[in-house]
């Protein structure tokens, strides 16, 4: 008896394992669906969850959900102006932002890996890097700061007579703000692009006469272009995302489609808007990904 | 797991259990006292509070502590609409009272959010003004929703050195004359105060309550918000986002709360607030508790520290508002020289009646017509004039 229940555990165990061998799709799935499990569930549910809610509508007085099928958030979205005008602000600023970055961190990436000693690299590296240990919060605030009438930024204009500028609490505050947050995620990927381009390219490109500027366009660039789009999936989606710092450097309509979503959610309770208007981000975005995958930004990632 | 499952059941059984007590307490309304705590038990140990900056200030805070041995937690909101969230989304548990003003209480009642009190239990409050006993924003049906605290008008404050000659009317923050340095909250209640400038110059609207506007009226006034926005350097959200505006010299004018100005004139800024000609909006407070509130020993016992005499006294002049407690007046003379007179809590009733106290605009208006905008009508035209 018990030396038959032995033998049975270690053969059913060799038959589930033989059964497994067999059927690598089986295989396959039990070792996915943990992970897709959760996929699904946190993450398409989720997705699922915000869209359905924007269907609905909430009862002014009460503020309860009232769950009859509408497209009225979605009318208002495109019929009122203002909307149209916030949406726009935010995918035009984080356009900007994404292409100031992209011609700071251009040059920083080259200098950094082309021509900088592996110390200056290092210590460049660590730059680059060093902004990220500090609370998001901080730095905003400490450009809020700069950038006040009476703030570090004309101080310091008026100490080399330059007048004054009057930037602070507005669109220019914003397009400053995040260019300043976001740059290290455009930094990063350009400066592994760059790496990756062997020496023997630039050479050979040398060899067949092509000065610099040739080399950089029609070599350089190309190669690094994959680069430059993760960087900019980045810093659009997340200046895109960002309610923060238009709420503290922002100036008078200068709201983001974030500010209102965090309006309709925590102020006005009404989420069924709030999802309305947050399913255009991800649209945005959803196009965006499209594009970054034809120039093939994913095998840069 | 279990246990959180358990809670929530527990909390499910308790809001069906409110809902049922609310019910029963709507059909029998002449037993007002029905239901409500007859005294008050051995504190909890802990306060959780929804309340406006300037509410929760150590000078009377800590006293209430060491007192009552209730800990006290404060969550400032920087609108009503954020303290109607708030006690919304919590789901009532989370916080234990609010201080709401007039356009946030009726609300909170009418969604089953605050619970009935019995102002027995609180003795000072024979002692408040009449007006605020029982006033129709936080008493309905003979039933107590609250107790009020405090009142005062929205101010217009501007900086000594910047803006001369001094200004005397609301139209100052309207002009070009102070481009870019000009700064109102981000609140829609801020529609009133447009609302009421136009009442006063342009009396063609016929505009006689700013929070009852018609379609027109309230067109009109954000007509004139859209205008002004070119000239504002921020809406201000929290009341300390004004003060360092006016700190850093972004903005020289502004309305604002008297909490701003004793901030400010604390730090020797140069400022001084003006009751406009026109007259001003302004608010009175209620200390309401949340129907599903945690710690309602705490909660009473708070109410009467911050309606007695003393205390009253003490967030008057720390806030720059006027105390609903009579018997301050002597406190606050101890406290501050002349503050009595200067707070109007010696003449309360003939000042009561300047102010246009915020309170929610609904369709209803007072002439029996239902053709007044709802707030959720103000809420649009905000983000319209604003986004």
């Amino acid at each position: 008896m018990s030396s038959t229940g032995f033998a049975d555990r270690p053969n059913a165990r060799m038959r589930v394992s033989a059964a497994l061998f067999r059927r690598p799709w089986l295989r396959g799935g039990l070792l996915l669906s943990g992970p897709l499990a959760w996929f699904v569930l946190i993450y398409l549910a989720a997705l699922v969850a915000l869209f359905v809610s924007s269907l609905w509508s909430v009862d002014s007085f009460t503020g309860n959900l009232v769950h009859t099928w509408t497209l009225n958030n979605f009318k208002t979205l495109f019929t009122v102006g203002t909307y149209r005008t916030i949406a726009l602000r935010t995918i035009g600023i984080a356009a900007a932002v994404t292409v100031t970055d992209a011609l700071l961190a251009l040059p920083f990436a080259f200098f950094a890996v082309r021509i900088a000693s592996k110390r200056v690299q290092g210590a460049l590296f660590v730059a680059v890097l060093i902004p990220l240990w500090s609370s998001y919060l901080v730095r905003v605030y400490v450009w809020r700061l700069i950038l006040a009438k009476e703030g570090v930024l004309n101080w310091a204009l008026g100490q080399i007579g330059l007048g004054s500028l009057n930037i602070g609490y507005s669109n220019w505050a914003m397009w400053i703000v995040f260019s300043y947050i976001w740059l290290p995620f455009m930094i990063l990927p350009i400066w592994s692009a760059i790496e990756r381009v062997p020496d023997s390219l630039i050479e050979a490109s040398a060899d067949l006469g092509a000065r610099g500027w040739r080399t950089f366009s029609s070599v350089l660039f190309p190669l690094i272009l994959p680069g430059i789009v993760a960087g900019s999936i980045f810093t659009f989606a997340l200046t895109l995302g960002d309610y923060i710092t238009p709420t503290l450097v922002g100036g008078a309509g200068s709201d983001f489609i974030g500010n209102v979503v965090y309006a309709n959610v925590g102020v006005a309770s009404n989420v069924p808007f709030a999802a309305a208007f947050a399913t255009v981000p991800l649209v945005v975005m959803g196009v965006y990904l499209l594009i970054a995958r034809r120039l093939g930004a994913f095998e840069a990632l | 797991m279990r246990r959180a499952k358990i809670d929530w059941v527990l909390g499910a059984v308790l809001a069906m259990m409110a809902v049922a007590v609310t019910a029963c307490g709507s059909s029998s309304s002449s037993s007002s006292t029905a239901g409500l705590p007859t005294k008050i038990g051995p504190g909890e140990g802990q306060l959780n509070l929804v309340a406006w900056e300037g509410y929760a200030q150590p000078q009377w805070v800590k006293p209430y502590e060491a007192q009552t041995g209730c800990k006290v937690h404060a969550k400032y909101a920087g609108s009503s609409d954020e303290m109607v969230t708030l006690m919304r989304s919590g789901g009532g548990g989370q916080y234990d009272m609010v201080s709401a003003s007039g356009d946030a209480s009726l609300r909170l009642i009418r969604g089953g959010e605050v619970a009935a009190m019995n102002v027995a239990l609180v003795p000072e409050w024979k002692n408040f003004i009449p007006q605020l006993q029982s006033p129709t924003h936080n008493t309905v049906a003979g039933k107590h929703y609250g107790i009020s605290l405090q009142w005062g008008p929205n101010t217009l404050l501007y900086n000594t050195k910047s803006v001369t000659p001094a200004p005397t009317s609301w139209s100052a923050i309207y002009s070009s004359k102070y481009k870019g340095q000009v700064t109102v909250p981000a609140n829609p209640i801020q529609i009133a105060d447009a609302a009421l400038y136009l009442s006063k110059t342009q009396t063609s609207l016929g505009i006689s309550d700013p929070y009852e506007l018609t379609k027109e009226q309230l067109n009109a006034a954000g007509e004139l918000l859209k205008h002004q926005k070119p000239l504002i350097k921020k809406y201000w959200a929290l009341a300390s986002d004004e003060i360092e505006l006016f700190k850093n010299g972004d903005a020289v004018i502004g309305a604002a709360w008297p909490y701003q100005y004793s901030t400010l004139i604390a730090d020797k800024s140069p400022v001084k607030q003006i009751i406009p000609n026109e007259g001003a909006t302004g608010w009175a407070d209620t200390w309401m508790i949340s129907a599903h509130a945690k710690d309602p020993n705490c909660a009473y016992k708070w109410v009467n520290w911050v309606s007695s005499p003393r205390v009253q006294a003490q967030q008057a002049i720390s806030y720059g508002e006027t105390p609903v407690n009579t018997k301050a007046c002597p406190y606050m003379e101890k406290i501050q020289k002349g503050s009595c007179g200067l707070y109007h809590a010696n003449a309360p009733a003939a000042y009561f009646d300047t102010i246009k106290f915020w309170k929610t605009p609904v369709a209803e208006c007072g002439n029996g017509q239902s053709d007044c905008m709802d707030y959720t009508k103000w809420q649009q035209k905000w983000t319209e004039v604003t986004g």
